[in-house]
């Protein structure tokens, strides 16, 4: 974008680059406070999962010898052997201060070092994670670009119906309609799972195998966000349309695709992007039915598992997992936004 | 039972197979088998620990009962119900006191060395006894295990015990493990846990935590031409609704374990190419039990347990709530158990009136509301039927005036909740029969168990005569008079209802036509598989 002021409204000109050493600093600035505080929000991601899961009735022993039975000797046993003997406070802080080490502790259900398990898992849910916001902000904006660049048209309700019917559908109905139709019925796609199983594929046969088990689960996640961006954007665009710089265009007899696409689309692009953000963290939840109806062996079905086996030390290593996650999302979002908006100072980027 | 048919396929299977289990040829279907080939079919859990010789659970055996086998395996047409697979012979001593096994010659551990009886002593007396969650209960006074060659293991008891106990227990507790992996360090940490080495048709190959397990085939199986498949690959499937997909989509080959849904069976059996099989669990009976919290004074009088025996239409609930896929019971013991089963105890057929004509006389009357009383209803939430049959048991309790809470908990809550925190009036349960009652069923009743052990009496029942009789009944030896005395004890308990007996069910397989040899023992799914094969 050129830096010709326009239209007689300059503060909503976001796109004139500055020197890049300003907004450098102020990214630094964010990191520094940012860190800090994410310290904080992790010690209360933890201690507050911790208690929750105390207070839900059974323990990992219970969990298992559902489908063992056993008699109070083998119980008194493994209640030993898994540290479940030990009172909730110690548990806690034996908990805190491995994590003070940077040791997640060992998995009861898997009986392996959660770090493993959990790094087995993490690739699968950020490959459809990214995939999916990918697929719902790409379209979405998109969409709502060509809906909003006539408002009230045709096509500007029909999307929005459309789009607003795909958010209301539960995420677990669309994938097993997806599952029904594509993989069934038509046997395009597989059914589930993350690649095929025991294939021995490399390299580039092995990356077009996963790609073709990610369509499903990425389709049936992405789709239910995509409404969120395509009504931003479209409302963000309604918005601007009103704006007198876009008269200003007009008036300097710009075609209605340049205003379109370099003037409106991109002025309401911006809360989209906060909304990337925030939205990841109900990404990562919405995954866990996915993952679930899809096979894919990620980290929100593990979570699930975590839960129903009680395995504290697994599920508060993957939501840390996640908490880094969303942190890390958000802060990439406040760094993007110091370099794209120079009003968002260091000073107010506390979202 | 009804004469529900589902398909010209499951005709050949036969519906009625709770009944007519013992009676039935082994395979409807026998064939040349074909070499070769890759089975995929559906797990939907991912055991923790692949030992059965530690943890005797359906579960682990699914899966590690084609790596490591057991001395013997259930048969529908062998001696005792038995066919060898370790052991060729086995044999009590009169006095109980000891129990000899003749090894089979010339079987190999995966890692080329010899099976021996030394194995065989290590299993028993390191794990099976101490460790396993059946064994520690069966041979708990097993003292020592000679060896006088490597082809004969000698069990001796420290207190006389009946041997038919543990022929009837060989099947699921007896899985060996090489001592020469085991005797190094501590049993429980082994890695040898989670990566099995056995003498089975298979081999341990790879496990993707999430994804799959694969098996391959052992090339030195000690049985002949066997086994026919060259890889079993469970593909871990843990939604409900994904065997059914994987099977119509060509991706798995069989969902066992009513991997799919009863209610889905109908539909899925008029696909061309699947097969529904309601046969080959026969020695893996659940059973569907009201657990009754005697410590409620209404509860603890007979009469109310009568009438609300009275209040459940067996019927209906077998072909409501198990589409027909099970059998109403009498009492403790299954229908379909070949050596213990009696049809001579009291009933209760289905009767509202006399249900609410015993509650009156047991003196409560129906209040202004219509309610005699409430209480609180926990079904276990492990199957989609104990889950229903509590909805259905809610109403069925509301008929005779008595008002039900139900409370939904998760299975590690429902668990504590019942059997640690006694916080129940009714629990709905699905206990597993074993074979012989000693092993996981009169413990549902006796008295003096403590607090926290699953599937036992946690009800706070005490009947001195039903203890005095599962006491005997462990130290019979003689096979004819033990089992007369379990056939007392299921008297004892269709007249005392500690616990009202409702029905008995096993699982359903799904697999395409290609899959042979299925269902050919009473616990074909937990079975060595070596003579499974697919048609190309």
């Amino acid at each position: 974008m050129s830096g010709r002021t326009e239209g007689g409204a300059p503060a909503r000109h976001f796109f004139q680059l500055p020197r890049v050493i300003v907004p450098m600093t102020r990214a630094l600035t964010l990191l520094r406070r940012r860190l800090v505080g994410s310290i904080f929000v992790l010690l209360i991601v933890v201690v507050g999962t911790f208690l929750l899961l105390e207070a839900a009735p059974g323990d990992a022993v219970d969990a298992y010898i559902v489908s063992t039975g056993g008699d109070a000797g083998m119980i008194e046993l493994l209640r030993h052997r898994w540290g479940l003997d030990q009172s909730e406070l110690t548990r806690l802080a034996n908990y805190l201060w491995a994590l003070l080490h940077l040791d997640l502790g060992q998995s009861v259900t898997f009986s392996r070092p959660i770090r493993d398990v959990i790094l087995e898992r993490l690739p699968n849910t950020l490959l459809l994670m990214v995939s999916a916001t990918a697929l719902s902000f790409g379209l979405g904006s998109a969409l709502g670009i060509y809906a909003g660049a006539r408002p009230g048209s045709f096509r500007d309700r029909f999307l929005s119906i459309g789009s607003l019917a795909l958010y209301a559908v539960p995420g677990f109905w669309l994938g097993l309609v997806l599952i029904v139709v594509f993989a069934v019925d038509l046997r395009w796609l597989p059914v589930g799972g993350i690649e095929t199983l025991a294939s021995d594929k490399t390299g580039l046969d092995r990356a077009a195998d996963i790609a073709t088990h990610l369509v499903l689960p990425v389709a049936a996640l992405g789709f239910i966000y995509l409404a969120l961006y395509l009504r931003m954007m479209r409302a963000g665009m309604a918005e601007v349309w009103r704006l007198d710089f876009v008269l200003a265009a007009r008036a300097k007899g710009l075609s209605r695709r340049r205003i379109v696409l370099a003037h409106v689309a991109r002025n309401a692009l911006l809360p989209l992007v906060t909304m990337l953000g925030l939205q990841s963290a109900q990404m990562l939840g919405g995954s866990v039915v996915i993952e679930s109806v899809f096979s894919v062996p990620g980290l929100g079905r593990l979570a699930q598992e975590a839960v129903a086996a009680r395995d504290t030390p697994l599920l508060l290593g993957i939501i840390l997992t996640s908490a880094v996650l969303v942190i890390v999302i958000n802060l990439l979002v406040d760094i993007a936004y110091a370099f794209l908006d120079p009003r968002v100072g260091a000073g107010e980027a506390g979202a | 039972m009804s004469g529900f048919t589902i398909s010209r396929r499951t005709m050949l299977a036969g519906s009625a197979m709770l009944l007519a289990s013992t009676a039935m040829p082994t395979s409807g279907w026998a064939q040349t088998p074909k070499k070769g080939g890759r089975l995929v079919l559906a797990a939907d859990s991912e055991p923790r620990n692949l030992n059965p010789a530690i943890v005797a659970s359906n579960g682990v055996f699914f899966i590690s009962s084609k790596i490591v086998e057991t001395l013997a395996e259930a048969s529908f047409d062998g001696k005792d119900g038995l066919a060898p697979r370790l052991a060729l012979s086995w044999e009590g001593a009169a006095d109980g006191l000891s129990a000899t096994f003749k090894l089979r010659d010339g079987v190999r551990w995966h890692d080329g060395k010899p099976f021996t009886s030394a194995d065989v002593a290590f299993s028993a007396l390191q794990i099976w006894k101490p460790l396993q969650n059946l064994g520690r209960t069966v041979f708990k006074d097993l003292a020592s295990v000679d060896t006088p060659d490597d082809l004969t293991a000698v069990f001796k008891f420290a207190k006389p015990t009946p041997f038919q106990l543990i022929r009837n227990a060989l099947p699921a507790l007896s899985s060996v493990v090489p001592k020469h992996i085991y005797e190094v360090g501590k049993i429980e940490d082994n890695p040898a846990n989670n990566t099995p080495i056995g003498t089975g048709p298979f081999k341990f190959g790879e496990y993707k935590a999430g994804q799959y397990y694969r098996l391959t085939k052992n090339t030195d199986y000690w049985g002949k031409d066997e086994p026919y498949l060259d890889e079993i690959i469970y593909q871990v499937l843990p939604d409900r609704t994904s065997a059914a997909s994987a099977l119509e989509a060509g991706e798995i080959q069989l969902a066992a374990f009513s991997a799919v849904p009863l209610a889905d069976l109908d539909r899925i059996s008029k696909v061309p190419g699947l097969k529904v099989i309601s046969k080959g669990y026969e020695g893996l009976t659940y059973q569907l039990v009201v657990e009754i919290n005697h410590r409620r004074k209404e509860l603890a009088d007979v009469k109310v347990r009568q009438a609300i025996a009275h209040a459940i239409d067996k019927d209906f609930v077998v072909k409501t709530v198990f589409l027909g896929y099970a059998a109403t019971a009498t009492g403790p013991v299954p229908k379909n158990d070949p050596q213990f089963y009696t049809a001579d105890v009291p009933t209760y057929a289905f009767d509202v009136a006399k249900a609410n004509a015993l509650l009156d006389e047991a003196g409560y009357k129906r209040g202004a509301d219509g309610n005699r009383f409430s209480l609180k209803l926990l079904p276990a939430p492990y199957f989609n039927e104990t889950k229903q049959f509590g909805d259905y048991l809610r109403q069925a309790l509301a008929a005779i005036g008595i008002d039900a809470e139900l409370v939904n908990n998760d299975s590690a809550a429902h668990i504590k909740a019942v059997y640690t925190d006694h916080a129940f009036d009714l629990a709905v349960g699905p206990p597993v029969f074993r074979g012989d009652p000693a092993i996981s069923t009169t413990i549902l009743v006796q008295s003096g168990i403590p607090d926290g052990v699953p599937f036992s009496n946690q009800g706070g029942y005490k009947n001195d005569a039903l203890d005095a009789l599962i006491a005997k009944a462990s130290e019979t030896l003689d096979t004819a008079a033990r089992t007369d005395l379990y056939k007392e004890f299921q008297k004892e308990v269709a007249t005392d209802l500690p616990l009202i007996n409702v029905a008995e069910w096993s699982f359903i397989s799904v697999a395409r036509d290609t899959v042979g040899n299925i269902a050919n023992n009473p616990r074909w799914a937990v079975s060595n598989w070596a003579d499974t094969y697919l048609e190309s």
